[in-house]
């Protein structure tokens, strides 16, 4: 057990904190709320200073450094102890850019990677269908050959920020006869092509928050056959490889909840007496603390797995399964705290942090069925973590 | 930066465990518990040699010095055994007391431990549970009173007495007055003991101990969720080993989703709490302020877990689980009485928000 950081990384973060103080406030705020020029200014000048894009080669459009994890958690540190975004959370920069790295051609890095890191082009991920969810392989958006172009059909769901998006990572089924893991490809569609229809779905969220949730539709959209990232046929082993990176990036805050949700029950008065008085709620809290401490020195030993290039194990597939029950379980308490003003919503009157809690509530169920469902992960774990057999496949009828 | 064990460390786990494997298998520990006292000298004395006993022990008293993760990995690995030993009263907490106290009174006594000769049992309950009117009181000299549940003091030599929260005496099991009962719990693998004491001169009074209770309670309680998860790492890997030969419906009961979501759960608690258990053992050594409020988190919260854990991994076994032939049922006991040895999971997140100002200081 070796908790310093070496030297040379005080400079680093002395660096980091230089930087932040002479650029707040940030101009840019989120993907939803910012204009484009201002997101695109913030986001180059973080990738001109080694803070976004950090490891991604010069020619690439990123800075070009070689790959530090203590840097970066270094970096994230000082960036949310300012309160300013590193970068943008979006699944461009999160998941499309790291598989291009992994499997695309130069042509497409060169094309893609930087303006995409940049935040002029905002990607959507079409994944899901309405009949293929957790069974994702079982995908049916066709895409059929026509000359140089493939021709799309089909549908896709739960496509977040395809409203605004101008380019698409797509999932087709290129080879219709092929087993069905086996007959998927990972291809790149403009999102003006015409033959899209993107209609928005509304969440049990409502009002609150940024994500938009869409329902994608393609009649016969053409695309170019070279806009296939990899190999035709590859498509399930690459998107696997971007799944492992939202897999990762699930990775939640749980003791920054925690000190919040303190500082509410010290706030929050019920009977004229502040809920921290009370032996009950202080006994749930606690055991909260205890788990939020659990996962943070979980974190810990993750992050030093990485650094020593060591495979976690089965202590690497529990995280996102017990982070995201965690932060739900967290906002319970909070919700339970306010008791009956707890269902304020909506900018409702006397509605506690502007209804911080019930969007944590509802957004931290969403991550305990997206990115693969709870149950999905129980499986991953037991058969890939304790080797414990696969379910046997129903016999065909 | 590297949160993880040494290689020094993964070593002294190793030799631990297999150690154990060879000398104390479960059909040891069997025979032990019809035993009169389960903390067989024998053991003692084999893990004297392994340098276990006084694992916590300054070098100058002939122990081997080592750090408190250290000896939470020994103390893990003898939960993973369900193996009876006084570990925890005399290698953890004795051991940190005195040499806590220091001063000749104290350290005089280390060397013993440290050898292996000299085992203390401690009878420290009464610092956060009072039962039955149980207390010791110290007058002119001589100390009068009852200990519920003293820690190993059946089958010790000395028991380590805590009179006050500023206040240590040392007890010759044998002396005139001292009378010690054994009291039976579902456990045996462990000893647990009523202390009467009754006009009993101690060996030795060490006053102005109050950190050193403090520091050991600390240890003790980081030790303990050691040993409980310890227990737990055994009763996931069993009813795993299990779940993967167990047949029904023409199919290993491990490929049924209901049996596979189960020992996903469990290992799913297991792995984080290990994480916190590094982090709180490795802070009484080098972060000390950090301490008092991990200690209390991570017993309460290895509790919390492995109640559930011994209780899914029973039911994986389904009903040979809850035999006495196939012995899961001595970690199962052996987490039943961990839970509330040195403070139940109420009582310790209830210290937990007063070490945090959120509760009124008791």
């Amino acid at each position: 057990m070796d908790l310093e950081f070496d030297a040379r990384y005080d400079e680093f973060r002395a660096q980091v904190r230089d930087f932040l103080d002479k650029h707040r406030p940030t101009p840019f705020g989120g993907l939803a709320s910012g204009k484009r020029e201002d997101r695109v200014a913030w986001l180059s000048l973080l990738i001109e200073h080694g803070y976004w894009a950090r490891t991604i080669p010069k020619e690439f459009g990123g800075y070009g450094a070689a790959p530090d994890l203590l840097e970066t958690v270094i970096m994230d540190e000082e960036f949310n102890r300012a309160g300013v975004p590193r970068g943008m959370n979006a699944q461009g920069p999160a998941m499309l850019v790291p598989t291009l790295l992994n499997h695309g051609s130069d042509e497409q890095r060169r094309r893609w990677i930087g303006p995409t890191m940049r935040g002029e082009i905002i990607w959507c991920q079409g994944y899901s269908e309405p009949g293929s969810g957790s069974d994702l392989a079982s995908l049916q958006t066709s895409a059929s050959e026509d000359g140089d172009d493939f021709l799309i059909n089909g549908q896709k769901i739960w496509t977040s920020t395809a409203d605004v998006a101008q380019m698409c990572f797509l999932l087709v089924r290129t080879e219709p006869d092929a087993k069905k893991h086996e007959g998927i490809s990972y291809i790149l569609l403009p999102m003006d092509t015409p033959g899209i229809d993107v209609q928005p779905l509304q969440t049990m969220a409502g009002s609150i928050g940024e994500n938009s949730f869409n329902q994608v539709f393609f009649s016969d959209v053409r695309v170019p056959r070279s806009n296939v990232v990899g190999h035709r046929g590859e498509g399930w082993k690459i998107a696997n490889t971007t799944l492992k990176h939202e897999r990762n990036s699930l990775n939640a805050n749980a003791e920054g909840t925690l000190m919040r949700l303190a500082r509410l029950m010290t706030e929050e008065t019920i009977n004229g007496v502040p809920a921290m008085a009370s032996p009950i709620y202080r006994d749930r809290l606690m055991a909260l603390q205890a788990r939020a401490f659990s996962m943070k020195h979980h974190g810990m030993r993750m992050l030093t797995c990485s650094l020593k290039g060591e495979p976690p194990g089965v202590a690497g597939l529990i995280v996102k399964l017990q982070n995201c029950q965690l932060n739900f379980d967290m906002a319970a308490l909070a919700l339970d705290v306010m008791g009956e003003l707890g269902a304020l919503y909506d900018h409702s009157k006397y509605e506690r942090e502007r209804g911080y809690w019930q969007a944590h509530s509802i957004f931290s169920l969403g991550l305990i069925i997206g990115g693969g469902t709870a149950q999905i992960q129980k499986n991953i774990i037991a058969e890939r973590g304790l080797g414990l057999p696969r379910e046997p496949k129903p016999q065909k009828a | 930066m590297d949160f993880g064990l040494s290689e020094d460390q993964l070593l002294l786990e190793q030799t631990v465990r297999s150690f154990l494997a060879d000398q104390v298998p479960i059909e040891r520990v069997r025979e032990l518990r019809d035993a009169d006292c389960p903390n067989d000298r024998a053991i003692w004395t084999a893990l004297a040699e392994l340098g276990i006993t006084g694992i916590l022990v300054p070098e100058a008293q002939g122990g081997s010095a080592l750090s408190l993760l250290d000896a939470a990995l020994v103390s893990q690995a003898l939960g993973h055994a369900a193996t009876p030993a006084p570990f925890l009263s005399s290698a953890v907490m004795a051991s940190v007391a005195l040499r806590e106290a220091g001063g000749s009174d104290a350290e005089a006594w280390l060397g013993g431990i440290a050898s292996g000769e000299q085992v203390f049992g401690v009878a420290v309950t009464e610092l956060f549970s009072v039962r039955e009117e149980a207390g010791v009181r110290l007058d002119a000299g001589k100390l009068g009173g009852k200990v519920m549940m003293a820690i190993d003091a059946h089958g010790a030599d000395f028991v380590l007495v805590v009179v006050d929260a500023e206040t240590l005496a040392i007890v010759k099991t044998d002396a005139p007055g001292v009378g010690i009962e054994r009291l039976p719990t579902v456990d045996a693998t462990r000893c647990t003991a009523e202390v009467v004491l009754d006009g009993v001169t101690p060996e030795a009074v060490l006053q102005d101990a109050g950190r050193a209770i403090e520091r050991m309670l600390q240890a003790g309680r980081i030790a303990l969720a050691a040993d409980a998860l310890g227990a737990c790492e055994s009763m996931v890997e069993q009813a795993v080993a299990y779940a993967q030969v167990r047949r029904q419906f023409d199919r290993v009961i491990g490929s049924f989703q209901a049996v596979k979501h189960m020992c996903s759960e469990m290992i799913a608690e297991v792995e984080p709490t290990r994480s916190l258990l590094w982090y709180a053992a490795h802070s009484f050594d080098t972060l000390p302020d950090e301490t008092p409020l991990l200690a209390c988190h991570v017993l309460s919260h290895v509790s919390e877990i492995a109640r559930d854990i011994a209780s899914v991994a029973t039911q994986v076994h389904g009903g040979i689980g809850w035999t006495d032939e196939q012995n899961l049922h001595f970690w199962f006991k052996r987490i039943a009485t961990a839970r509330h040895l040195l403070g139940g999971p109420e009582i310790l997140r209830d210290q937990a928000a007063r070490l945090q100002g959120y509760a009124p200081a008791a």
